[in-house]
């Protein structure tokens, strides 16, 4: 068992939770994740690591499926079943003099350590936070202290400029030379795009996974991705792969098999 | 005796069991073990204890079983095997004990596994394998992994009075006896039952650790831990390597059968990390994992189960008996017939294409290699399940330092199982890559040996 520590609502669909795991906080990276099973009989949920601090490993979860939403009713002081990690391959910090960082909704969480780690090493940094609306912007005050430049966007113009990221990375692509690397992290469709838009412009990618995964640990070879051609598997070749070699249109599809059963499953929660 | 006909196990019907996850073997009553045990001749020289990877003494348990003396009985197999109710269900007795029986030259062999169920069964129900906890003598030592391998080193080292801990990846202990071997085969209540023996004994066990990441082997050492032992298995799914591997509804073994007994997946009830399965599936290899996958497939409803083998039948490296049992249940075996190419549409498996092969002369396995024939054959599916082995998970290897691996991905180690490594032992699957229960277990028995002489030496 393992206990949550802290609990903050972000925003309706949001939530932030410390977990006290110190088998996870002790050798834990950027880029690193964790499964967490909230109860007995429960699910194996990946979640990417959005910090840590001490005993503390910080995951932020969006209430998409049934087991977030379980996730999602725990409250300061409770436990959840399972905590592991941390898993995958850290985030690689390459040496780069200008980084653009891309975060869709809840992906700004496992990009803010990746861009510190940058801003850390004398990285100049940039970032773009896009939502659904204002309040799917999270963790811009986080950024502030090492990131001088945010862009927002937001779907409905709520907050920032109106639009999707790909608009405000354009002219910022265009104009800015010094720009040679960018990282994306968020839904795939919108990774598939930011990549398409890096290529264009010549500009190396890293984008984080998240396929369906099981055990996190090498085992089931669900959690396959093809990249460059070549089948890697995200839990412990990934998360994170070069963008330009991704197959965005494989990784989409194999997401959705599961959907019937994952909105079944959810609706037993709501009645 | 010779002349006796083989006490046959009771079992559940073929029609009614493929509707449920229970056991297929009922068991012997005492009145049958005792018939069965009769047919033993009591041989000179026992050559099932030879063909034994951990020499139980069969003649003497069998003897003890026909003196009524069970429970010396029990402690006679527990002395070499501390799982005999696992074994007795799951060994390939046919190739080791049984396959050695000299009854089985003019006759049928004595059916050793299920005697040794038997007595296994009968010492777990009264618990005899509950010795006490053995004085520690404060040296610490570590066990990666709890599967076959890890559990056979823990007990062994435990009775020598260390202090052992052992290390489990996953969310629950006993590694494929638990996310790979199905009920029907090895209920889960048997592998709980002797895992709570060795916590009896006074093994630590700490679950959610993956040594690697959670932990290095020179944070274990850096933690006191005098000498560690690597049984961490070989769960890295082997792909086929053919078109279409990546098509939604393509899953290896692994998948499939984690999600089915480790996340008590069921398609005729709710379950958290459900199963998707359609009518007609296609399994693709000729192992016991293969079987383990085509059997469940059948009890989740699928309607038309067949596997795809490139060998012919005599080829098939499964147990006998699950080979019957699949085929009792109408399991379909398509032989000499190699899948080429997975085909999909809107990214769905719909086919699978194969080739027809034929046997050509023995190769390096003594197996006659199958050869093509250039002709083809396409049948429809929903799922197809990959099932063609599995290799050492690559996470220890790439996250320690020195740690020498065979190009497979196989821990190198010594003729006294140390790794190159100084202190740092390893057996099972990890080191010999996907066995059986009975091996891996002895190599951790032997392992144990291994690092008792080595922490005495260190000691001095």
């Amino acid at each position: 068992m393992y206990k949550i520590t802290k609990k903050k609502v972000l925003n309706e669909a949001v939530d932030l939770m410390h977990i006290e795991a110190p088998l996870v906080a002790k050798n834990a990276q950027p880029g690193h994740f964790v499964i967490v099973r909230v109860d007995k009989d429960g699910e194996r949920i990946p979640l990417t690591i959005a910090g840590m601090d001490g005993d503390q490993v910080h995951i932020i979860y969006q209430k998409l499926g049934y087991s977030t939403q379980l996730l999602g009713e725990k409250q300061e002081g409770d436990f959840v079943e399972d905590f592991v990690g941390p898993l995958g391959k850290a985030a690689h910090i390459r040496d780069k003099k200008h980084v653009v960082g891309v975060a869709g909704g809840v992906g700004s969480a496992p990009l803010l350590p990746q861009l510190k780690a940058y801003a850390e090493q004398g990285t100049k940094v940039t970032l773009i936070l896009g939502g659904r609306n204002k309040d799917y912007i999270i963790l811009r005050d986080q950024y502030a202290p090492f990131c001088e430049n945010i862009i927002i966007t937001t779907d409905d113009g709520s907050l920032g400029q109106k639009g999707l990221v790909t608009d405000a990375l354009k002219p910022l692509l265009e104009k800015d030379k010094s720009i040679d690397h960018v990282i994306a992290i968020g839904p795939v469709i919108m990774m598939k795009f930011v990549t398409l838009m890096a290529k264009e412009h010549e500009k190396t990618i890293d984008v984080s996974l998240n396929p369906i995964m099981i055990d996190g640990t090498g085992m089931c070879g669900n959690c396959r991705v093809s990249i460059g051609g070549d089948t890697y598997f995200a839990c412990i070749d990934g998360p994170d792969f070069p963008g330009e070699e991704v197959d965005f249109d494989e990784l989409m599809s194999r997401q959705n098999y599961y959907k019937d059963q994952e909105h079944d499953c959810y609706m037993r929660l709501k009645r | 005796m010779i002349k006796t006909p083989r006490t046959k196990m009771r079992e559940q019907d073929s029609q009614e069991r493929i509707d449920n996850f229970l056991e297929v073997a009922l068991g012997y009553s005492l009145e049958e073990a005792r018939q069965e045990a009769m047919r033993c001749i009591d041989c000179k020289n026992p050559k099932c204890v030879l063909a034994c990877p951990v020499r139980v003494k069969i003649p003497e348990f069998m003897k003890l079983l026909l003196e009524d003396a069970l429970d010396e009985s029990f402690h006679t197999i527990y002395e070499d095997n501390i799982l005999p109710s696992i074994c007795g269900r799951v060994c390939p007795q046919e190739s080791q004990c049984e396959g050695a029986c000299i009854l089985g030259i003019k006759s049928e062999p004595v059916s050793i596994g299920a005697l040794e169920r038997f007595v296994g069964d009968y010492g777990m129900e009264k618990g005899l394998a509950n010795t006490g906890k053995p004085e520690s003598n404060g040296i610490k030592v570590a066990v990666v992994g709890s599967g076959p391998a890890g559990l056979a080193n823990a007990a062994s080292l435990r009775k020598k009075g260390y202090d052992v801990t052992i290390f489990e990846a996953l969310h629950d202990y006993g590694g494929v006896l638990k996310y790979g071997i199905p009920d029907f085969r090895l209920p889960k209540e048997i592998v709980t039952n002797e895992i709570d023996n060795l916590k009896d004994l006074g093994v630590k066990f700490v679950k959610n650790a993956v040594i690697g990441k959670s932990l290095t082997i020179d944070q274990l050492f850096e933690d006191n831990y005098q000498s560690i032992f690597i049984g961490s298995g070989a769960g890295l799914p082997s792909a086929l390597g053919v078109p279409g591997e990546n098509l939604n509804g393509v899953y290896y073994a692994n998948e499939f059968l984690t999600r089915v007994n480790l996340m008590k997946s069921r398609t005729k009830e709710f379950s958290k990390t459900p199963i998707k399965l359609g009518d007609n599936i296609a399994v693709v290899g000729g192992g016991n994992v293969a079987m383990d996958a085509a059997r469940t497939a059948k009890r989740l409803g699928a309607k038309n189960v067949f596997i795809l083998y490139r060998r012919g039948r005599e080829g098939l490296p499964a147990r006998l008996e699950e080979i019957h049992h699949a085929e009792e249940e109408g399991i379909d075996f398509r032989l000499l017939t190699n899948p080429i190419e997975i085909i999909g549409e809107n990214r769905i498996v719909k086919q699978v294409r194969c080739e027809h092969m034929k046997l050509g002369e023995p190769d390096s396995s003594g197996r006659r290699r199958p050869l093509p024939t250039g002709e083809y054959s396409t049948y429809d599916i929903d799922n197809i399940i990959i099932s063609i082995g599995q290799k050492p998970n690559p996470i220890l290897k790439d996250n320690t330092l020195g740690l020498e691996t065979q190009p497979w991905g196989g821990i190198i180690t010594d003729e006294f199982q140390m790794t190159s490594i100084p202190g740092v032992f390893a057996g099972g699957d990890v080191v010999t890559g996907a066995a059986t229960v009975i091996l891996a277990m002895g190599a951790g028995k032997d392992a144990a040996h291994h690092m008792h002489e080595y922490l005495q030496t260190k000691q001095q």
